[in-house]
């Protein structure tokens, strides 16, 4: 069962070129930091709902690096690449993040997933996001407002369609 | 250029969401709230105009004071911008909590 209470926090400071999301997991932080680490786990919980991923490269250790795409219902390839600059169990993964679809490559960030002990056997998850502009940064929050309108729009034609 | 008049623009500033918390609940007079900064009075003035610009402050007067008094509503723009962005996520994690339910479950299989 999948729980309400925890709730995703994000913040997105004005001007800055910061992202800041924190979630607590109802599991220990070993597991929570395998669920991250292990290539099967991965696939299961990184896409979102209506794509399927492909993982091209995974390598969860300092040094290693890794790439996987998202794939639409019309066989679309959203690609992504990263290298891992600190993967340190169970505590931390330190990661570039590059989105291949820009029109320009280049525009990296730096992504610091912490993983925190939580009395009762769960976990908080601390990820903090650098980017190189502010418009970097908003450019994606604005990326997902776009996939959440999608969404509305689908739910709007399932609507439509009953 | 045009300058840029939103709520975007308006807490793109500490100093003006510092502002806009003090007087969040309650209006208060200019002098009163250049008081709780250590920046100048005329510098506290510019800020309130660009909030006044972009919709969050209005100025009453009583007597021969003015009162800074916050709108609020304007800052659902915000809510509304980042929303999506934290469901996107949220929709992830929920995914993951069916992961880690699955390999705790796993994990007591084993033990018994």
């Amino acid at each position: 069962m999948a729980q309400k209470n925890n709730k995703t926090q994000l913040t997105v400071e004005p001007g800055k070129q910061e992202l800041i999301v924190v979630r607590e997991f109802d599991a220990p932080r070993e597991l929570v930091f395998k669920a991250f680490t292990d290539k099967k786990l991965v696939a299961k919980w990184l896409s979102p709902k209506k794509l399927k991923i492909k993982i091209h490269k995974f390598e969860p250790r300092t040094g290693g690096s890794w790439h996987y795409s998202h794939i639409d219902e019309n066989g679309n390839e959203y690609s992504f690449h990263g290298v891992n600059h600190d993967v340190t169990a169970p505590e931390r993964i330190i990661q570039t993040f590059e989105f291949d679809g820009l029109p320009e490559k280049g525009h990296v960030t730096l992504e610091t997933s912490r993983f925190e002990e939580l009395p009762g056997n769960r976990t908080r998850l601390v990820n903090l996001t650098v980017f190189q502009t502010v418009a970097d940064r908003d450019g994606m929050v604005a990326a997902g407002m776009e996939g959440g309108m999608n969404e509305a729009y689908d739910q709007l034609d399932a609507l439509l369609a009953s | 250029m045009q300058t840029r008049r939103d709520v975007f623009q308006a807490i793109s500033d500490p100093t003006r969401r510092d502002i806009i918390n003090l007087i969040a609940f309650q209006s208060m007079n200019l002098n009163s709230i250049a008081e709780n900064f250590d920046v100048s009075r005329p510098a506290i003035s510019q800020h309130i105009k660009i909030l006044i610009e972009c919709g969050l402050v209005t100025i009453k007067k009583q007597g021969r004071e003015r009162f800074a008094e916050a709108t609020l509503k304007p800052l659902h723009a915000i809510t509304d911008w980042i929303e999506p962005f934290r469901r996107h996520l949220d929709e992830r994690y929920s995914a993951l909590d069916e992961v880690l339910e699955e390999l705790k479950t796993k994990k007591k299989k084993r033990r018994h």
